[in-house]
Parts: C-alpha cells; structure tokens; sequence
C-alpha cells in the first residue's frame, strides 16, 4: 500500500514526487510511457517565465513566482542546464504598447523584474530584434532550461529515497474504499492512501474514475521548429511578441540551453492531446511570426518541428486542489504555460494539501538531495576532458558527432536510477541525435549500445514510445 | 603537453582523406596523419556494397569497400600513420601552424601539429526535420544512408513496404538493396520534374524492379503514433507547391529519405574559414587551399559528387599541394575568381592563381535544370576565352571542363562560366 501514488511523470508528477521525497512516505509513480518527461514536459518553449504574464491575485502569478525561484536553486542542486536570459515583449504598434503597459503594470503587482524600453533601448538589448518594433518589455527574472533534465533529475532524486517509478502503467480505473483507493492499471492494481492527479491533458479522465467531472481539459497544440547552432547564437535573449487578441504570448524566438534556437508555438484546439503532428499551414505562419521579431533567422537552417499540446482546461488558472468527490485525491489540472516555471511551487503545493487531507507529514531520516554527476563532455575544458578520459576511456569514444556525445556518457545514462530504455530517451539524456544529423550518424550505435548494456535485443529497442520499432528483423531470414 | 609534428594531417580516412594522404606521401611529405573517427578507414564506401566505383580511376568495375579497400593498402604501403577512433573536435591555425585537437579512447584528449591539414570530413543526408516533411513523428523514417548502415554492416531489415522520397542515388541504390532483400518498395517520389541521380542508377535501381518513380510528387504527410502506417503523397506545381486534390496515401511501413547531402564544415566553420553558400563547403583555389593558408579541403565536404573517382583525383591534387605548403612552397600573383552565370549552381575551385595552375585547370560545376545540346561558356567579360558543347547535362552529374593556362593568362580577374542551349547563339564561339 503506497501512501501516494502520483499518476503521470511529467514535470508536475516529478515535482510533486520530489517535494514528497522528502517525508516519510511510501511514494509510486504510475507513467504510461516508457520514459518520464514524454509529453507536454518535452515539447514546449523550455522558458521559465519571469512572472509578469499571469493575472495578480492568480494561482499561476504567485506559484509561477515562488517556483522560478525554487526551480534556479533546485537546477543548480541537481546539475539541471539552466540558464538566466533576459526576456523581451516585442511591441509593434501604439496598440501593442498598450499591452506592454498592462504587462508592466501586471509584472509590477506580481513583483516581477519588468520595465519598458524604447525601440532604442530594445536594439540595444537584443541587436537581433526587428527593428520594426517600437518598444518592449523588458526582464532580467527569466531563463531558459533544460525541461526533460528538470523533470528527470526531480524524479531521480525521488526514485533515490525510495519511490517506484512504474513506467507503461496506463491508469485505466479508480476504487474509492475505505481509507484506501485502488488504482486500476493495465498492468494489475495498486493500493493508495492518497492520489495525485498528474495526468497533464488526461488529467480530465483521471479526475472523472474518481467520480470528479468538473475538470474540463481542452488540450491547445503548439507547433515548433528548432534551428541549428549557427542560429542559435543570433539572439541573446527570449523574445516574445505582445499577445493577440486571445491572449496567446504569440510566437516566440529564443536560445535553447543546448545553443539552438526554438521558434514557436501557435495555439490550435486538439481534440486528441495524443496527436502530435505538425502540418504545414501551421508552420508556415510561425516561421512568418518567427522573422517578423527577428528577421535575420535563416531557415535554411532548421532541423526538426515538434508539436506540444498543452494541457489546458476550460479554466483561466492552474486546477490545483483536492477532487470535489473524492477526498483523497489531489488534482494538479491544467498545469500549462507558466507549468513549468511553477512547477516546484505546484509540487510544495500538493503537499501542503495532502497534509491538509491528513496525510502525516513526517521529515524523512537521511534524505538524499542529490543525484549522480552527469560527464557533459562537450562542455569540459581541455584540460578537463583529459581528465575523465583518462578515467574513463569511453569518453573519448564520440558517438555523436553533431552534438560530440561520447560512449562513455550514453552508458553512464544507461545506468542512472532511470532507465532510459528508446534512442530518444537517450537523447533526451545526453543529446546524442539532437544535432544537425538528427541521428542520421548515431542512431545505429546509440542502438547497439542499449542493446548491449541493457541486454535486450535489437528488434526490441525503441525510437521513442512503445510500439515505434526500428528494425523488423535480420537481413536474409526468410519471411513466413 | 607533447604535440606531436605531422607535415600533413588528413582529417577524415574516407576517399578523399586516403587519396590526399597517398599523395601527400607521394609529393614529398615525410610524415603524414590520417585521423578516422570511426573504427576503420574508408568512409561511407564500407556501406556501398553494390558495384559502379572506380570505372574512371582503376578502369574497372568495383564494390565501396574494394574501392576503399585498395586505398587503404595503398596508403599501408606508405610512410603515412593511421588513427582512428579518434574524433576531431577543432583545429586552430595561429601564425605558427595548425593544430588538431582530438579525442580517442585509446589516447585520451591529444593535440597534434601540421604543417598542412587537409579537410577530408565527408558530408551528411538531409534529414526530414530540415525539409519539414508534416505529420506524425513515428519510427521508420529514416535517412536512406542510415538505413543502408542498418542494412549492410548490421545486417537489420528496417522495414518491410517502403516509400522512398528523393530520387538521389543513394535512395536508388537503397530501393534495389531493399528490394532485393525481400522488401517491398511501393514508390520513389520526387519533387523535381526530373531525377537527380545518375541515368544508370535509374534504370538498374528503378525500372529493372519496376519501381514506379513519381517525378514532380513530394510526401506531404506522414501518419503513424508507433511505427509508420502510411505516407501521403501529392503533386507539385512548377513553383514546388503540392497541387490540392492530388494527394493519394500509400500504406507503408517506411519512409526512406534520400533528399540530398550537405558537407560537414562545422570544424571549417569554427575554424574561419570561407564557406561557399552554394556548396556549403569551404572556398577553394586551384589546388584546393581554404581561404586559411595551409588548410586544404577534397571530396565531399567541398562539393556533394556523383563518382567517387572524381573524389579521388581532387583528393590527390589536394594532397600533393599540402605536401608542397608544408614543404615550404607559398604561391602568390594574381588571383581569378570565378563567377556562376546562367545556368551554373556553382563552380570548384572558385579562385584560379594562374602562376600555380599548371598547363589545365579543371572546373567541375553542376548545371540547375537537365539540359539537351548546350553550350558552357566560359567569360572574362564580354570576350569568350572558351566555350565547351555538351549533348546532355543532368545536376545529377558534375561537369568538368579545362582551362588551359594560356586562356586563363589572358583572361581579367573575373571569370564567368555559364550554360545556354546550343543553337544559332552558339554559332558565335
């Protein structure tokens, strides 16, 4: 019997099972992929937002700005990329500066770092920037991060003091009973004191088997494209453009932890959250909004599109609290942009309300805040990389060329507390296949050493999620 | 730190790094390096399993690897040392010569010394991110080279009914090999009017199999969460744009792309030197010189070409030029540049130094469209100083023509080469 069972390990399941970490609790994770951070956690703008955006007196204005705190002191805790950029509102018209002026206003009530610049003052800050725009709000309190490494570190440390992460768990059903709730999985059940409902856009399903219809998701996609490193170093800050009559950030262009550059998202309803695809209209208008902010972005240059689908809900603000039928279990719904930059703060949150539901929050004896070290070779200094290849030869065997990822690194993913188990896990770890090559080089080898480390056979390896196989078979069998 | 002094090191031991550290050797250069990030020498050619190599340089027909294979027995019979797995991160060329910084399992972090370095990095496929094919992210989209690795040096199958988008070679090449294996290949498209592979590759690789091939068709959607189900495919109008109402799925289980290569620079890049935007590869003279004096380049990572013979003869004029610079020998006087006109993607070398070119200068170019009996004219302002006829020319094909040094003698510092149809125009040369 766990006292929680968190279902769903993106960003907002690993934080809640981070904070839990640290009581004496018997904490599960129930992960319907093969991997944590797989869904809106992996595809989105990576940004932790300075705080300016939500409207004050919201549960997104005060956890957005409690939780870029936590999250700055928790990603140079763990070793999660993180870094501080300023952030820019583009303004393009008198209109425009209208809603710069309510940011600033907003930014202020929410004690954010916000102030407004001029056009020069705008060049001056980001020489990138159009110089068609007519001023800006401007911060300092943003950054960019890493957001698959932020969820994972989280759970690590989790798994490290004991929890169970139990990947390819699909929830399919909820028993209240006395004292206890059984979770249906498809892969037999699990008995729970409390539930936290981390489903991101399903969380709408998971509140409903729990008898609590009141949360109504209404998943939006935004598609991307990321740019190569020549791109990337075109800009030195997250450039945002003032928010369209719906109220969506618009397309943005900023700098990814890796040196990329993202352009995106727009915000499309999508029925089905599982559907990821791109299409081209789409892309087309952000590539058009993208060069607008900065024209000098060539697109020559992409290598990859993605689509995120954010899990938004028929609410303006987060949906934290506890199920309106169903005492013990807490719902963590609508966790979409500022979800990440919140997410510390939602994790605290929810254990601040499963102890207001009784659960006995006692500090756990030898907590362990850390993880293991993570070898970045590419980022080493000469001197250093002497070192760990004289420590470890298979850092100085390069898998990936694009991104120089070495042997040694893939196996030391290979033996984290979470087992990456597909080629994008991998790369989600080490960035091998997140170059200009896309894995054209790599792939077969980042495949053969999971095989090898692992112990599982080739045909059984996947690109991603389960059912994406690579290869069917040997060359020369026959075919029955 | 040791360095160790190489008079010329070879980046790269596919054909080019082989043929220039061969000719290094030849040209007088005592101590020669070719570095090797994978575990053996000969680069792509391991993979090309099917014949067509070497007809132009050994007179005969070969596979990739016996290719590969006599290169790398002749440089064995050399003075020349080979490492590899060993990955080039950067090279540095301050005023007292190159250094090579690299890593390798065996050796560490290591920086090595040369009085000449040659680029022989090879190139790398588009991928379907670059080209921004729309749809679903499922497995078995892959690059047509990655899978020809799977194929023939792993021995895996990657799949079953395949489309493949992009009718360069190494897609042709790919639609035989599955083919043969057992698999069944359900279409080639392609989005130009016409292919951009070779001729042969055609008819041996397509139409011996009777593949049908889709000319002025692209995949506009990819469907499948898991695996790949099935593509969507429409025709495109002149201007490239997919034409509503065309569009027809095909139920497959992969999608190979082969829809073109782009040189490797970014060791090139980091280091300063020139890149030419129509190659992607670094500007050349005529004996392969980077803009950075005593940094060569050959094969692929200056140009994508279509026989790796070609490869090899660049690769060697490159090689004998680095053993000349670290031997000491600098090159001045007066410096051609050569101009793309009509009709002409681009051209290599892009500087002629006529003091250095010897009695010809050959310069490969590739034509934009296919073309039938054409003129290349080659211009120093309004005066022709050569002009070349050709029954047929394809961008699949590289173009050569030589410049004899008495012509370029003649000619201003600007030079033009160009191609028109052959007709009444043509009577003037």
């Amino acid at each position: 019997m766990y006292d929680v069972l968190i279902i769903g390990c993106g960003v907002t399941g690993a934080a809640a099972a981070y904070s839990l970490a640290r009581y004496d609790l018997k904490v599960g994770i129930v992960e319907r992929f093969n991997d944590v951070a797989c869904g809106a956690t992996k595809a989105n703008s990576a940004i932790m937002h300075a705080g300016y955006d939500p409207h004050p007196g919201t549960k997104m204005a005060s956890l957005n700005r409690l939780g870029i705190k936590a999250a700055k002191k928790i990603c140079k805790k763990l070793d999660v990329e993180y870094r501080p950029l300023q952030s820019l509102v583009l303004a393009f018209s008198e209109k425009d500066m209208e809603a710069v002026r309510e940011l600033y206003a907003r930014g202020k009530k929410n004690s954010a770092d916000v102030r407004i610049l001029d056009r020069k003052g705008v060049l001056a800050a980001e020489p990138a920037a159009s110089p068609d725009c007519v001023g800006a709000l401007h911060s300092r309190d943003s950054a960019i991060i890493n957001p698959w490494e932020f969820a994972l570190a989280m759970a690590e440390v989790a798994v490290i003091n004991g929890a169970d992460l139990l990947l390819e768990h699909k929830v399919t059903g909820i028993r209240r009973g006395r004292g206890k709730l059984t979770v249906v999985t498809d892969r037999g059940e699990l008995e729970t004191r409390f539930v936290v409902n981390a489903a991101g856009a399903f969380a709408e399903d998971i509140s409903a088997m729990a008898g609590d219809t009141s949360v109504k998701s209404l998943p939006r996609a935004g598609q991307y494209y990321v740019l190569d490193k020549e791109e990337g170093k075109k800009v030195n800050s997250v450039i945002f453009r003032c928010p369209d009559e719906n109220g969506f950030k618009g397309v943005l262009v900023a700098p990814t932890v890796h040196g990329n550059l993202l352009v995106g998202p727009d915000a499309e309803p999508r029925a089905d959250a599982d559907d990821l695809s791109t299409d081209r209209e789409s892309l087309d208008r952000i590539m058009k909004s993208g060069l607008s902010s900065v024209p000098s972005v060539n697109f020559r240059n992409i290598i990859r599109e993605y689509t995120g689908v954010r899990p938004t809900t028929s609410e303006k603000d987060f949906v934290i609290g506890v199920s309106r039928s169903c005492r013990r279990m807490i719902n963590l719904a609508g966790i979409c942009s500022p979800g990440l930059s919140s997410a510390p703060a939602i994790g605290d949150e929810a254990v601040r309300l499963l102890g207001k539901q009784g659960l006995v929050l006692k500090r756990r004896r030898g907590f362990i805040d850390e993880r293991p070290p993570v070898v970045r070779l590419a980022e080493l200094d000469d001197e250093e990389k002497r070192r760990v290849i004289e420590e470890n030869p298979l850092y100085g065997n390069i898998i990936c060329r694009c991104e120089t990822v070495s042997e040694g690194e893939i196996v030391d993913a290979l033996r984290r507390p979470i087992v990456p188990r597909s080629i994008d896990a991998i790369k989600r770890r080490c960035r091998a296949g997140m170059g200009r090559c896309q894995g054209g080089f790599c792939s077969p080898r980042v495949h053969e050493i999971i095989s090898r480390e692992l112990g599982v056979p080739m045909e059984d390896v996947m690109l991603d999620k389960q059912g994406s196989f690579i290869i069917t078979g040997r060359t020369g069998a026959e075919e029955n | 730190m040791t360095e160790k002094y190489y008079d010329v090191a070879v980046i790269g031991g596919g054909p080019a790094g082989l043929a220039a550290a061969v000719s290094a050797c030849e040209h007088g250069a005592a101590k020669v390096l070719v570095i090797e990030r994978d575990k053996v020498v000969g680069g792509i050619l391991n993979q090309c399993i099917h014949n067509g190599f070497g007809l132009h340089y050994f007179k005969e027909e070969l596979t990739g690897p016996e290719y590969a294979g006599r290169f790398a027995e002749m440089v064995r019979n050399t003075a020349a040392e080979v490492v590899t797995g060993t990955m080039v991160l950067g090279i540095d060329t301050p005023e007292s010569g190159p250094v090579i910084r690299c890593v390798s399992r065996e050796d560490g972090y290591r920086e090595y010394r040369a009085g000449a370095v040659v680029l022989c990095m090879g190139c790398r496929e588009r991928t379907r991110g670059a080209i921004a094919i729309p749809g679903d992210r499922p497995s078995g989209v892959m690059t047509a080279g990655t899978a020809q690795r799977y194929v023939n040096m792993e021995g895996y199958m990657i799949g079953r009914r395949i489309v493949i988008l992009g009718s360069g070679d190494i897609g042709l090449i790919m639609a035989r090999r599955m083919t043969l294996e057992g698999a069944k290949v359900l279409a080639c498209v392609e989005l130009c009017p016409y292919s951009n592979g070779l001729n042969r590759n055609i008819v041996q690789c397509l139409e011996d199999y009777g593949i049908p091939l889709y000319l002025s068709h692209t995949v506009t959607g990819v469907h499948g969460r898991g695996r790949l189900e099935r593509v969507t495919v429409s025709r495109v109008d002149d201007k490239r744009r997919p034409v509503e109402g065309t569009a027809f799925d095909i139920e497959c289980d992969t999608l190979l792309l082969s829809v073109g290569l782009i040189p490797e620079n970014e060791i090139t890049r980091d280091a300063g030197i020139e890149i030419d935007r129509r190659t992607n590869g670094p500007t050349v003279y005529e004996n392969m010189m980077t803009t950075r004096p005593g940094v060569f380049a050959c094969g692929n990572v200056v140009h994508v070409h279509d026989l790796v013979d070609f490869v090899t003869a660049e690769s060697m004029r490159a090689g004998a030029a680095a053993a000349e610079y670290a031997a000491g020998k600098r090159v001045s006087g007066r410096v051609i540049k050569l101009v793309n006109g009509e009709g002409v993607n681009y051209t290599v070398p892009q500087m002629i130094r006529p003091d250095n070119a010897g009695k010809v200068t050959e310069v490969f170019f590739r034509t934009n469209i296919p073309r039938k009996k054409s003129v290349i004219r080659v211009m120093s302002g309004d005066t022709q100083i050569a002009s070349f006829r050709r029954e047929y020319m394809a961008p699949g094909e590289m173009e050569k023509i030589p410049l004899p040094r008495v012509l370029l003698d003649r000619a201003g510092d600007t030079v033009t080469v160009s191609v028109e149809p052959a007709g009444e125009a043509a009577d003037r040369a």
